[in-house]
């Protein structure tokens, strides 16, 4: 395989004098649909959302430039740093949680020791198929406590378990429901990177004397630390993105969750129903820096660590 | 080979480009929809005898028949129906629409409620120039109020919500219980019905924008002051505060059933009898029909119960008109088509399709009132509810920005239906926000 592989390199080294001769526009042509799709896709609408954001338009008064004045506003808004505060909770409890029962069940997975793995692998990532909306509407009748599963648990047993959609509750009910979507996926990333461990390093410790704990400490977990930091990075990005679950689950309990229960359910309210386009904008730039400084911090400790 | 480096490094690669584009993504969310240059095209062509196209948005399922019809009768008009969404959501699409400049409808279905907000941002053609001021008495007052502004006549009244009390009479018989005529009574039954049995309740409410502001109307409040641009915002008056001690005690004793409006759960307990009154608009009894087919037989239609002992005030509940949006260029025919539509034949076909008219004559007609109504158990209906439609309280506004406003409402209010927050604390807070979003948006709120 190696001997293939390195075959076209050959020619590649021997007529690097040649082309440095004259500027090559080739590299050019076969990037060129991918930057025009990328500009067209996705620098415009962030360079469009910018513009807006610097605007204000008023029902009454029209349009005007109005500078970085939606920013001010958007940074001294309690019911933004309410949104922001809601999903950090949110990040800090859910997202340990939901990565903490991935990981156990991969290595579960990676021990070898359980039967029916492939049964078990397939149907823990099953829930990551369902469509997030679907999976919503489902818990959501669950959760219903007058003819969901909580209904019949109460009347079944004479029980009084409170309303899982009220006020105090529905944060953590939406936790429930993103753990039971994302378990698998994340299971899938931890299990994928254990795999590619060189069986070696297993034989070697077991030569050593090393047992299961051992092998995990000192061997599985400082391999898949690459793998753990993405999860963590796409776990963070998520929570901040909360957006499907409590959009749906707000017809259900309309007065537990607010038009801002979210950042971005904020931006959509603002957008759809105040005709803020302007601030809405504001809200979603400064909502995307605050993800990619924080995934970037999280990246930053993830490598040095690794180093 | 023993190293796994390029795992990671690809990982890291993947990790980073996943990272910058998923949050550069966020960045653009929520804006693809606004543009800087409102049209402005004013209505001028000429529609000529009666030939063109037009693009009419609505969701009243009864315009379908009267679309046929006046195509028949003027062959040179093509008419495309198009359900754009209810409500709501149709709003959003007509915003966008009329923000964008292009693909904005000759006709829109708006609803009383929403329409002072197309009004004022001038999406919406003044229709008194083209003869909407002559049809003034062929409407019934509240909804011909409601759709003008100032001088200026925004929409002809299609359909009208006048409220009444739906009831489901074997639950009260069964319990041996009145039916309230006052809201004192109407208290009184509440308990009496939920002690007789406690998964029955006189109502269901989970926090409703427009139940509250048509119940505050009946009461005699006027919340909304408008003026051209100059709004005042008020829940303290009498009208208001009768309304939010009433339902702060059905609320406190946990006497409303915690369920939505239009979910599941409300056609079955409409049905099963776990919630036995409606306090709605007169477009209601089509909705029983058709969504609570359990229920034929059982229900029965009263006026609504009354602040003073004896009087006869009601309000009005929902209800649309038909509109024409600023940017069409064949307005004089879009005229012609919702005048058909809302004051002329059309009306009678939209009856006999079960809608609920704004026109004084069809409303005192005796085949409308003497209309039973098998699902009733043979109640003349209509005479109940064209009584409601001529004692709507005078004099009520909706704010120029109504439809943000009710969409904030269970933000604010709703809190008063799931915690220890006051209704009148509830009002407070809506009234604030509102006022808030008035200013920011160029109104002068107080």
């Amino acid at each position: 395989m190696t001997e293939v592989a390195a075959a076209p390199v050959v020619p590649a080294t021997t007529t690097r004098t040649l082309r440095r001769s004259r500027p090559s526009w080739v590299g050019w042509g076969f990037i060129g649909p991918f930057m025009i799709v990328f500009a067209l896709v996705f620098l415009a609408p962030i360079a469009y959302s910018i513009y807006l954001s610097l605007f204000r338009k008023q029902l009454v008064g029209g349009n005007s430039f109005v500078g970085l004045e939606n920013f001010t506003t958007a940074l001294t808004d309690p019911k933004f740093w309410e949104s922001f505060e809601r999903v950090a909770l949110f990040l800090v409890v859910q997202v340990p949680i939901m990565l903490g029962i991935a990981l156990l069940v991969a290595l579960a997975l990676d021990s070898g020791r359980l039967y029916g793995r492939n049964f078990f692998r397939i149907s823990i990532f099953l829930p990551y198929a369902v469509p997030a909306v679907v999976a919503t509407l489902m818990w959501g009748f669950m959760y219903g406590t007058r003819f969901g599963l909580i209904g019949n648990i109460n009347d079944a047993f004479g029980t009084s378990l409170p309303n899982p959609l009220s006020p105090d509750l529905v944060l953590a009910s939406i936790g429930n429901i993103v753990t039971w979507e994302f378990v698998g996926y994340n299971m899938l990333i931890f299990y994928s990177a254990l795999r590619v461990v060189p069986a070696t390093l297993y034989e070697a410790a077991e030569i050593d004397g090393a047992g299961q704990w051992r092998v995990i400490r000192a061997i599985k977990l400082p391999a898949i630390r690459g793998a753990l930091v993405i999860a963590t990075i796409f776990s963070i990005i998520g929570s901040f993105q909360l957006f499907n679950e409590p959009s749906i689950l707000k017809s259900l309990a309309p007065n537990a969750i607010t038009t801002y229960f979210t950042p971005n359910l904020y931006a959509y309210s603002l957008s759809f129903s105040g005709q803020q386009y302007n601030y809405s904008a504001t809200v979603a730039i400064i909502m995307g820096l605050i993800t990619m400084v924080i995934a970037y911090v999280v990246q930053l400790r993830g490598m040095r660590k690794e180093a | 080979m023993t190293t796994t480096s390029p795992f990671r490094r690809a990982m890291r690669i993947t990790a980073i480009a996943g990272a910058l584009s998923l949050t550069l993504a966020a960045c653009s969310g929520g804006s693809d929809d606004a543009s800087s240059t409102p049209s402005d095209a004013g209505s001028s062509a000429a529609a000529g005898d009666l030939s063109g196209k037009l693009t009419v948005w609505a969701w009243e399922p009864t315009l379908k028949q009267v679309v046929t019809d006046f195509e028949a009768a003027h062959p040179d008009v093509t008419i495309d129906l198009v359900n754009a969404g209810t409500g709501n959501d149709q709003y959003t699409a007509l915003q966008n629409a009329i923000a964008a400049g292009s693909g904005v409808p000759d006709v829109a279905q708006v609803e009383y409620y929403a329409l002072p907000q197309f009004a004022i941002a001038n999406s919406l053609t003044d229709l008194a120039p083209l003869g909407a001021s002559d049809l003034d008495g062929t409407f019934t007052p509240g909804p011909w109020s409601s759709v003008k502004q100032g001088d200026g006549i925004y929409g002809l009244p299609m359909d009208s919500g006048p409220m009444a009390l739906f009831y489901n009479k074997e639950l009260f018989d069964k319990h041996k219980i009145e039916v309230p005529k006052t809201w004192d009574q109407y208290l009184e039954a509440a308990r009496a019905l939920h002690k007789a049995d406690p998964k029955a309740y006189i109502a269901n409410d989970t926090g409703d924008a427009g139940f509250t502001t048509s119940m505050i109307w009946q009461a005699g409040g006027k919340p909304y002051t408008v003026d051209g641009t100059n709004v005042g915002i008020n829940f303290t008056d009498e009208g208001s505060t009768k309304f939010a001690t009433l339902w702060q005690k059905l609320i406190d004793e946990k006497l409303l059933a915690p369920i939505s409006s239009w979910s599941d759960e409300w056609y079955q307990g409409l049905g099963s009898g776990g919630i036995a009154t409606l306090t709605i608009g007169a477009w209601m009894p089509a909705n029983l029909e058709s969504g609570v087919p359990d229920g034929s037989g059982k229900w029965a239609v009263a006026p609504m119960p009354q602040w003073t002992e004896g009087g006869t005030a009601s309000s009005e509940n929902g209800g649309s008109s038909l509109a024409i949006p600023a940017a069409t260029t064949n307005a004089k025919l879009a005229y012609e088509f919702i005048k058909y539509a809302d004051a002329g034949e059309g009306v009678q076909t939209r009856i006999d399709g079960g809608a609920f008219p704004a026109t004084t004559a069809e409303l005192n007609s005796d085949a409308f009132k003497s209309k039973e109504f098998p699902y009733f158990g043979g109640q003349k209906v209509n005479e109940v509810l064209a009584e409601s439609a001529a004692n709507v309280v005078e004099g009520w506004q909706y704010l120029p920005f109504q439809v943000y406003s009710n969409s904030i409402f269970n933000d604010t209010v709703g809190k008063a239906y799931v915690s220890g927050t006051t209704l009148t604390d509830g009002l407070a807070a809506w009234q604030k926000a509102s006022i808030d979003y008035g200013n920011e948006q160029g109104f002068t709120v107080k």
